[in-house]
């Protein structure tokens, strides 16, 4: 399912993921602008926790990458989108990688279906040897 | 250099997250409760995660990883704390938390693993009484 044309990004601001400490500045952002556009704290909770584990796939499978968080709107409806992308490795079977309990390396598993379960939109695009852009989204008041 | 420290009561240890865990933090408990649980003989570790506000696949295979090595050890682990929104996003995760025992609060934890390790009588009026 392609995110309808329809939505209007408001702000969008762009960060390194280069490192553990990048994860944790990034979720801190997510929640603090999601607590001021009046995401409960349950949706505040999943939001950060997808992110949190796209944004680790990004430094255990990509190297590095970057994340931006969007404030977007779309009719009547105001939510955050969160598009993280890196030019790693890339996914051969995307498919088997969103298998809960699949993973190449030391892992759960569950990063990829636990993030795209947590979110109300999941997307995601790879290209092997070119990298991975994952976008999710959560609405506010859906 | 950042530690999370590591109360002694008793025969158990007391740990509490105030922070989000990055990488080194997280292995560096996991050695120092894995020390502490065997110099001072500790049959119980209490874990606090009342302050945490993410917990993910890596903060679940860290919790995990400690109740597994304690149980080598023969130490009880039981996670005390976790706040209910931070649960319910757990169980849409997916995530279970392999080998560990969760509780309430501090108080309940420390009952439990009064109960888990037979410690019943022995620590029950005095959670920080200790023999040695
Ligand atoms: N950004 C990425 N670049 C390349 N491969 C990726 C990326 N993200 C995920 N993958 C692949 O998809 C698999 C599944 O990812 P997922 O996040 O579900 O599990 P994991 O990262 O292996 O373990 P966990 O997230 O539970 O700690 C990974 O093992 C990896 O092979
Ligand atoms: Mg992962």
């Amino acid at each position: 399912m392609p995110i309808p044309a329809t939505i209007e990004v408001l702000t969008s601001e762009t960060f390194a993921i280069l490192e553990g400490s990048h994860v944790i500045q990034l979720t801190g952002q997510i929640r603090q602008q999601a607590s001021q556009m009046g995401m409960s704290l349950l949706d505040q909770t999943k939001l950060s926790t997808a992110a949190s584990e796209l944004a680790r796939n990004i430094l255990v499978h990509g190297g590095e990458g970057k994340a931006q968080l969007e404030c977007i709107r779309s009719n009547s409806k105001i939510g955050i989108r969160l598009l993280f992308s890196d030019r790693g490795p890339g996914i051969a079977n995307v498919e088997q990688a969103m298998q809960p309990g699949f993973s190449t390396g030391i892992g759960m598993g569950l990063g990829l279906s636990g993030a795209k379960q947590l979110a109300d939109e999941f997307h995601l695009t790879s290209v092997v040897g070119e990298g991975t852009t994952v976008t999710i989204l959560k609405w506010v008041n859906d | 250099m950042e530690r999370i420290p590591i109360l002694k009561m008793g025969q158990f240890l007391l740990v509490t997250i105030q922070v989000d865990l990055y990488d080194r933090l997280a292995l560096d408990l996991e050695a120092d409760l894995v020390g502490q649980i065997t110099q001072l003989n500790a049959r119980g570790v209490l874990i606090d995660i009342s302050a945490v506000s993410i917990v993910d696949s890596f903060m679940g295979r860290i919790l995990s990883n400690i109740a597994s090595m304690a149980r080598i050890l023969d130490a009880v682990t039981v996670v005390v704390g976790m706040q209910p929104a931070v649960a319910i996003t757990l169980v849409e995760l997916g995530l279970s938390l392999t080998g560990v025992y969760t509780a309430l609060n501090v108080e309940k934890g420390l009952d439990l693993l009064r109960i888990k390790t037979g410690a019943a009588q022995a620590v029950s009026t005095d959670a920080d009484s200790s023999d040695d």
